[in-house]
Formats: C-alpha cells, sequence, structure tokens
C-alpha cells in the first residue's frame, strides 16, 4: 500500500497503517477523500437497494395466498425498511444527510441494485426473492461484517443477523410451490427461470471488469472479490434446488470436481449493463413509485413538525 | 459547590476499534470537557478503550421496564420473526 512518489502525509500513513492492520476507520479519523467518497458510494447504493427492494415485494401483500404468508411478508419487508435506516444512518456520519441520498437517487445521480427493477409477477416470485436474492445478499453481506469503515461493518452485523429468516422463508416458501401440483411446481419453475440470471448478476461484473472492486479491495472495503462471491453463491444454491427438483436455468452448469466448485455459464452482460443504465423492465416505476411515496407522506411530517413547534411553544408560555 | 450540582453525564467507551460504544457508567463533571477527562481518569486506567463519549444523562430520554408490555410489546406471538421458525429438511437446513 506504499505509494513511492509524492511525500508521504502523515495522515495517510497512519489512515494506512489501521488498514494494513485489519483495523476499522472509524468517523472521526482523518480518511482520504477517495476512500470517503467510496465508501459513500458504496452505503448509499446498499441502503436505496434496501429500500426499493420493498416494492416488488410490497405488490404482493395484498393477494399472499394465506393470512400465515401475509404476516411473514409484512415482516420480512419492514426488517428491509429498518435495514435501510441502519445503513443511511451509518451513511450520515461521513457528513452527507438521508435527504441528499434520497435527492441523488431521484436524480439518478445514485445507484440501487439492479435485480429490483424485475417485475414480481407471480406468487412464486416472493419465495425465489428470499431464496435467491437474499441468498444473493446475505453471501455479499456476510463478508461485508469484516469491512475497512466502522459503522458500516457494524450494521452489517445487525442486518445479517436479522436476514437469516429472510432466506429461510423464501426457500421453505418455493418448497411448498415445488412440492405441490403439477401447476405450482410448473410456477415455481417459471421463476427460477426469471431469477436465477438477475441473481447471478447482483454480484456485479467480472473482477477485471469491475470500476471499483480494485482500490475497493485495497482499502478493505470489500473483503472479497465479485466472482468469489458469485461462485460460493452458486456453489451453496445449486445443491438447494437440486433437493426440490428445480431445474437451474444453465446448460453449462456442472460440478468440477478438479476445482471442487461448480462451473458455470456466462452472464448476459449486457443486459445488465441495459438495466444499470436504466432501461430494465420497471426501473421507471421503481423510482416514480419511490418519489411519489416520499411526496404523499409529506403531509405527515409537515403535521408532525407543526404539532412539535406548537408543544414547544404551549412548554415556553 | 458541592458535587451533587454538577450535572451528571453518561459515559461510553469504544473498547476497541469496529465495536460500538458500550455504556460503562456516569459522573459529574461542570461540562462536556470536563467529563472526557474526568472519564479518561476512571474508566481508562488500563487501556479499556480507545474512544470516550460523553453525554449529559438529561439529554437522554428513556424508556421504562414497566412499558415493555404496551411499549415494545416483546413479539412473542411473531415466532416467524426467527430463521428457527422455518424447518427445513436436514440436506438444506444449513441456510
Amino acid at each position: 500500500m506504499t505509494q513511492s512518489s509524492a511525500p508521504t502525509d502523515p495522515r495517510l500513513a497512519a489512515f494506512e497503517a489501521k488498514i494494513a492492520n485489519d483495523d476499522r476507520i472509524e468517523p472521526k479519523d482523518w480518511m482520504p477523500d477517495a476512500f470517503r467518497k467510496n465508501v459513500l458510494r458504496q452505503m448509499s447504493q446498499h441502503a436505496h437497494s434496501e429500500v426499493i427492494g420493498m416494492q416488488p415485494e410490497g405488490n404482493w401483500i395484498t393477494r399472499a395466498p394465506s393470512l400465515y404468508r401475509k404476516v411473514v411478508l409484512l415482516a420480512k419487508i419492514q426488517d428491509e425498511a429498518g435495514h435501510g435506516l441502519y445503513l443511511y444512518s451509518a451513511a450520515e456520519t461521513l457528513g452527507t444527510s438521508r435527504d441528499e441520498m434520497v435527492k441523488a437517487l431521484h436524480e439518478g445521480r445514485a445507484k440501487y441494485a439492479s435485480i429490483f427493477n424485475y417485475p414480481s409477477l407471480t406468487w412464486a416470485d416472493i419465495g425465489m426473492i428470499g431464496w435467491l436474492v437474499d441468498g444473493a445478499a446475505i453471501v455479499n453481506q456476510v463478508s461485508l461484517q469484516r469491512t475497512s469503515y466502522g459503522p458500516y461493518s457494524r450494521a452489517m452485523i445487525r442486518i445479517c443477523k436479522e436476514e437469516s429468516f429472510h432466506q429461510r422463508q423464501g426457500y421453505e416458501a418455493v418448497m411448498t410451490l415445488a412440492r405441490g401440483s403439477e401447476e405450482q411446481k410448473a410456477m415455481a419453475q417459471d421463476s427460477l427461470n426469471r431469477w436465477w440470471w438477475p441473481s447471478m448478476m447482483m454480484f456485479g461484473p467480472h473482477d477485471s471488469e469491475s470500476a471499483h472492486s480494485g482500490q475497493s479491495m485495497k482499502w478493505k472495503l470489500k473483503r472479497e472479490s465479485n466472482d468469489a462471491l458469485r461462485q460460493r453463491f452458486v456453489d451453496q444454491t445449486v445443491p438447494q434446488a437440486d433437493f426440490i427438483g428445480l431445474k437451474i436455468p444453465d446448460p453449462d452448469l456442472k460440478w468440477n470436481d478438479q476445482r471442487g466448485h461448480y462451473d458455470f455459464g456466462e452472464i448476459d452482460w449486457e443486459e445488465f449493463k441495459q438495466v444499470i443504465a436504466g432501461n430494465g423492465p420497471c426501473n421507471r416505476q421503481r423510482l416514480q413509485h419511490h418519489i411519489r411515496a416520499q411526496q404523499d407522506g409529506q403531509w405527515v411530517r409537515d403535521a408532525m413538525h407543526a404539532y412539535e413547534l406548537k408543544r414547544k411553544a404551549r412548554e415556553a408560555a | 459547590m458541592s458535587q451533587l450540582s454538577l450535572p451528571l453525564y453518561e459515559i461510553f467507551i469504544r473498547s476497541k476499534r469496529g465495536l460500538d460504544h458500550r455504556h460503562v457508567g456516569s459522573l459529574h463533571a461542570e461540562d462536556p470537557a470536563q467529563a472526557l477527562e474526568y472519564a479518561r481518569d476512571v474508566y481508562l486506567r488500563r487501556s479499556e478503550g480507545v474512544s470516550i463519549w460523553v453525554v449529559k444523562s438529561s439529554d437522554i430520554t428513556a424508556s421504562q421496564e414497566s412499558d415493555v408490555e404496551s411499549f415494545y410489546d416483546p413479539m412473542d406471538d411473531k415466532p416467524y420473526r426467527h430463521a428457527t421458525h422455518y424447518k427445513l429438511p436436514k440436506e438444506v437446513d444449513n441456510m
């Protein structure tokens, strides 16, 4: 991590020593601007993903097949809102505000996970999101528990603990369909066909193509590479699919005895780019809905603020 | 001036980088800067921490344990919020 040119700033040297020592960087520490920018981008993207991710699931609350499935789904979505809050608060330790982050999202300057631009068309999709999308997210988040920015790391630890039920409920819902009628099984298979590749894309571009990966790895903001995490996801998910008799839609998928891992086919990177660029099936709808929800809730915040002013005035009187 | 008239400060110590600040106790001080110095002398004599937070006790709003039922409701009737609620066959149970 030593830079041979430029006289070394002692603050930079101290920062790099902490990173090298596997210490966490805490909010009041000096940090290079590029580090601050990088960790902020990552946390803002993560926070927005938690919040936007409520939309495809919210789509099925009123149509859940039973009261039981409905309360489970509500509990899960409630968790996601909380996770967004943890992450926005952690990001605010870097001197930005939630308002600024939300504004950046609305103006298209901030991103969220591309997976949430796919529609949830059937009930099976809700199970599939828990199993695959949360499954992939957990692989990533477990690794991020050791990220070098303290508040981010602590948020990840809390989130992983709460999220353990999300994947299990999803798999259990998919398993129920896969063991049901022919129609239910077909619905589960169709859902897997649609969600598999977008889930694989959640880990981002290949390491060689990833814009931020190299620097993030050096700073230990990321602890494992995109490709390594993706491989772990494949290795854990294939046996789960086999167990309930669903087929992963990848003709190149097969166990490689030599590597001790599954080999798998290439992701359609053109689709990935298109969805990131705003041209996925639901990009506009997701953003418009978020903006509308923000506007529709304004009167509540106004009313609470007016009440607080009134209360203070009464106290002063 | 008697010590009782000095405001009370709650002290939080971060024992190690990466961990949360934990509440360790309280002490009286004239102002936050003095509370920091006192906290250093009282709570960090054996390198117990790397960072101290001091917060005026009167600035803390706290819930009461007796509120638990009406305020938190411990959610014991919502077992589905726990991973262990979902029974999976043992072949896939390490999820």
